[in-house]
């Protein structure tokens, strides 16, 4: 007690040191959020004014259309039904190939953590994760466009993104897997079960939440990619479900809007039917994780 | 020096010079273990840790097949049948094991972990077969009257004490010979102790029970027979009520005095 009364003075200093450096904290946090409000904030102002039915459910126009509509004052006709069915279809091809390689690629690190080579796996696939996307896009085009499909096609494209999405996945597995506790696999062994069963069916149930997470997350991450879509997938004007044809996809249109000068106000409303998917999937996955622990 | 006192006829395990190195050529956990298991009697494994307890419980269902770096050496018999010529999934279903944490099946029910043991072997039962099983191995570690209404929600809901009586009825559903207990209650409050120490004296009429624990008075409370192990070594092996009453071995009196452990 003594010391608090005769240290009254310093307390009074240090209160005020505490207060001045949370002002500081609350500070630079609103500083790192008002981006992201703002992003929302001038994607909702300038886009929602062209969200109606038919920007869901027609392809892009054409830049005559969309003049002579601002001309006449009105908003401009179609859609990006292109751009969405494209992207889902992309994106979905992407997820078949990715998702099983990477869960197996994930299980095997997993069970060899030790091991070297599976240190040399874990680095590549580090490794891959920083690679630019515009390279695997250039990887992409050589593998499959020059070879597999002849010309620019969706399969490029999923081919690219899946390369994407598998670091992602490989580590979330592993990394799921690795909280699940040791005796529980065991309690399997101990009942006779072979191997794989344990996996099948104690291991990767036991696991879902985590993995859909870490799948949640990798197809949100390469829902936005133009770059190696540019290079693989090209863009196309109709709504194209064949693997070795062009296909567009939502960030391509962007970028096609983009370099149309009629087409301004449509590059708003796409960016914020992106960034509303991209948020939404994330939300979901975040939702599993906390649902988890 | 081993101090073997016991003269145990027609043994349901029966170990022969058993040894277990957790590296290839390295040091012994478990050095050189001779040992009949009573049957229908409840066997405790006991000793400070690392002393190689768990080690030696644990290779009467070859568990230690799963790990390639453990190496072991020496027989053990079921009945008189090497276990190395028994597959280890009829080897596993003869010899049941419980954890030392209780490890339901987190995405099955407490129907289905009790069952998990067919299910996950692919063995098809009538639904009949199925009720059966589930009422009597739940009946028979007292959980039945507590879970009979909610069979069909998840074992993990279960609080800890139920948890481990659930994972012994898992263990008990193949009808085992013999059931190895790695320390069951070291996670659980003394109420939920007590309980499975009761369920474990009831169980020896039916079943042989191999019990590995740190804790000396429950060792004394419930079991028949007892080892003392230290540093890998078989060092006592007696009746209970011998060891703790006239223990041979200078270390086993230190242990069971306190003295280390």
């Amino acid at each position: 007690m003594l010391v608090i009364i005769n240290n009254s003075g310093e307390s009074n200093y240090r209160s005020k040191k505490n207060k001045l450096f949370l002002g500081l904290v609350i500070l630079l946090s609103l500083l790192t959020i008002s981006p992201v409000v703002l992003i929302i904030y001038k994607l909702i102002a300038k886009g929602i004014h062209q969200i109606n039915l038919s920007f869901f459910t027609e392809t892009a126009p054409d830049t005559l259309a969309a003049m002579t509509a601002i001309n006449n004052g009105e908003i401009i006709p179609g859609g990006i039904l292109n751009g969405i069915t494209g992207t889902l279809f992309m994106v979905t091809l992407a997820s078949f190939m990715a998702i099983p390689i990477g869960i197996m690629i994930g299980i095997f690190l997993y069970e060899n953590t030790e091991k070297k080579y599976a240190a040399i796996i874990r680095d590549i696939s580090d490794i891959m994760q920083g690679i630019p996307s515009i390279v695997l896009g250039l990887i992409a085009y050589l593998w499959i466009v020059k070879n597999v499909t002849n010309g620019f096609s969706a399969l490029a494209g999923a081919v690219a993104l899946t390369i994407m999405m598998l670091p992602l996945i490989i580590r979330s597995t592993e990394e799921t897997l690795k909280m699940i506790p040791q005796s529980i696999k065991e309690a399997g062994f101990a009942l006779g079960v072979p191997y794989h069963k344990v996996m099948l069916r104690v291991l990767i149930p036991s696991s879902l939440s985590g993995l859909l997470t870490g799948i949640l997350l990798a197809i949100s991450r390469v829902l936005g990619e133009t770059a190696p879509l540019l290079l693989t997938a090209l863009g196309s004007p109709i709504v194209n479900l064949n693997i070795d044809k062009p296909t567009s996809a939502v960030p391509l249109l962007i970028w096609d809007f983009y370099n149309d000068p009629n087409m301004v106000d449509l590059i708003w409303s796409s960016s914020l039917f992106l960034m509303g998917f991209v948020l939404t999937l994330n939300l979901i996955s975040k939702r599993i994780a906390a649902k988890r622990t | 020096m081993i101090t073997h006192n016991l003269n145990i006829e027609k043994p349901v395990l029966s170990i022969k010079e058993l040894s277990v190195a957790y590296e290839k050529g390295g040091k012994h956990a478990v050095d050189n273990v001779n040992a009949d298991i009573k049957r229908n009697a409840i066997t405790a494994i006991m000793g400070p840790s690392g002393c190689g307890k768990s080690t030696l419980l644990r290779a009467f269902n070859r568990m230690h097949d799963l790990y390639s770096n453990i190496e072991t050496k020496g027989k053990i018999f079921l009945n008189g049948k090497d276990i190395d010529n028994i597959s280890t999934i009829t080897l596993r279903r003869r010899v049941g094991m419980v954890f030392q944490r209780p490890n339901p099946f987190p995405t099955m029910s407490i129907y289905d972990n009790v069952i998990a043991g067919y299910k996950l072997n692919g063995i098809r039962l009538k639904k009949q077969q199925k009720d059966d099983i589930v009422e009597e191995s739940l009946t028979d570690v007292v959980l039945w009257n507590e879970v009979k209404d909610s069979l069909f929600k998840k074992g993990t809901f279960l609080s800890g004490g139920q948890q481990q009586r659930l994972c012994i009825a898992r263990a008990l559903a193949f009808q085992p010979d013999v059931i190895l207990l790695d320390e069951p209650t070291s996670a659980l409050d003394p109420v939920a102790t007590s309980k499975v120490e009761d369920l474990l004296v009831k169980l020896k009429q039916k079943y042989s029970i191999v019990l590995v624990t740190h804790n000396m008075s429950q060792a004394a409370r419930i079991s028949d027979n007892s080892m003392f192990m230290y540093l890998g070594d078989l060092v006592e092996y007696d009746r209970t009520k011998n060891m703790f009453t006239n223990p041979k071995d200078k270390r086993t009196e230190e242990y069971l005095t306190g003295k280390f452990g």
